[in-house]
């Protein structure tokens, strides 16, 4: 009885053990961050091969940057950015990170669908080569 | 330490003629004294690009079939076309004189009167009512007195709508990108749950060109500019032409003036 005990504990604790890992070893290897095509006319024209800020900061971070430009836009009708190393550009989704990454299938969609992000960006602003839907 | 009440009567005195004193006897330490740096001076503040944007328009040019302005406005902005008056989007539209100018017309006025279909717009108030209601500041009256929208904001609430005396807002009820027959990139469309209007083209003054409205109208029949530059046309004309202000007295403040 005694001996029978101890088995039930060590298969409880062994059950719990899995449950609470099971997230993180299940689906490991399966799935990897995507690859992003910057391979567009409109970059591959470009002298200096770099985006509004560096690209550690733009992965990470790119959604707080455009929050803080729709806000100094629309609210404060500032509409020139100054990048960190004196660059400027027009705060503009359609008109600026839209001109350079004009495949938003194969770059923006990627990522956000890979991260489970569903920006709403795209309800209002334009892909320019989506107009005719 | 027990007090008595006559030593607790004599600190209140004493303390209350404290209170007093500075007045009496106007010591260095009690004047309120203002240095103002050479150079500088009291006048407020005004930065050299404040302005005042209005318009103006000529109701003895403006042709009442002519729809041009409208056509041009709504193409840009990408207002959609619905096909019914219940779900209609308008940033510029025409109406009756009657009902443009409620109590100016009467049972003798000439058939010019009533012929007349004069272009309404967003009034851009001085005063904004809609902006008073709005509960998540998404419409907000900017120093240049454009009353603008931040679509990113609205939640579709309708109170600027109940609140504007002229109608100027219209509700997203559907979602308007099937609606619109050609979307123009240069400016985002609008969802389903967001109220819209005219926002006197400030994605255009960005870049220093006059309201799609103006440029389009053919007979000249639109005066946009600084109302608050001496020098500008539309003040020079507002100074010598007669003009009416939809509902002023309702306390606004319109920015767009008609003449007859």
């Amino acid at each position: 009885m005694n001996k029978n005990k101890w088995g039930l504990i060590l298969l409880g604790l062994a059950i719990f053990a899995v449950t609470v890992t099971f997230p993180f070893w299940y689906g490991k290897g399966k799935s990897t961050p995507p690859e992003l095509s910057l391979e567009t006319p409109e970059i591959a024209a470009l002298d200096q091969k770099k985006c509004v800020e560096d690209k550690t900061f733009m992965r990470a971070d790119h959604m707080k940057l455009l929050n803080v430009w729709r806000d100094e836009a629309v609210r404060e009708g500032k509409r020139t950015y100054t990048a960190k190393d004196g660059r400027r550009f027009e705060k503009s989704l359609t008109g600026g990170c839209l001109r350079c990454h004009s495949n938003k299938d194969k770059f923006c969609d990627l990522c956000h669908t890979y991260a489970g992000a569903a920006p709403s960006c795209f309800d209002c602003h334009i892909v320019p080569g989506e107009v005719k839907k | 330490m027990t007090s008595s009440r006559r030593d607790f009567l004599k600190i209140a005195g004493a303390s209350a003629l404290t209170l007093v004193t500075p007045t009496i006897f106007l010591p260095a330490w009690a004047k309120d004294v203002i240095v103002i740096p050479p150079g500088q001076s009291l006048a407020p503040v005004k930065s050299p690009a404040a302005r005042r944007w209005a318009m103006a328009v000529d109701l003895t040019k403006c042709a009442a079939d002519c729809n041009d302005c409208i056509a041009a406005c709504h193409a840009i902005h990408n207002v959609p076309a619905f096909g019914n008056s219940k779900d209609e989007i308008k940033w510029i539209w025409k109406e009756s004189f009657a009902s443009v100018f409620p109590g100016e017309t009467h049972a003798y006025s000439g058939e010019k009167l009533q012929k007349l279909r004069p272009p309404v717009f967003c009034n851009h108030c001085e005063n904004p009512p809609c902006v008073r209601v709005c509960p998540t500041r998404a419409t907000f009256r900017r120093s240049d007195g454009i009353v603008m929208m931040d679509y990113h904001r609205c939640i579709g609430c309708r109170l600027c709508m109940a609140a504007c005396p002229y109608g100027a807002r219209s509700m997203n009820y559907r979602d308007p990108r099937p609606f619109i027959s050609n979307i123009h990139s240069d400016f985002p469309t609008r969802t389903k749950g967001v109220v819209e209007k005219c926002n006197f083209c400030e994605e255009r003054l960005a870049k220093g060109m006059l309201p799609a409205c103006v440029e389009a109208c053919r007979q000249k029949a639109l005066v946009f500019g600084d109302a608050d530059d001496p020098r500008s046309e539309i003040r020079r004309l507002l100074k010598t032409r007669f003009s009416l202000q939809r509902r002023a007295h309702l306390g606004t403040g319109p920015q767009i003036y008609y003449w007859l």
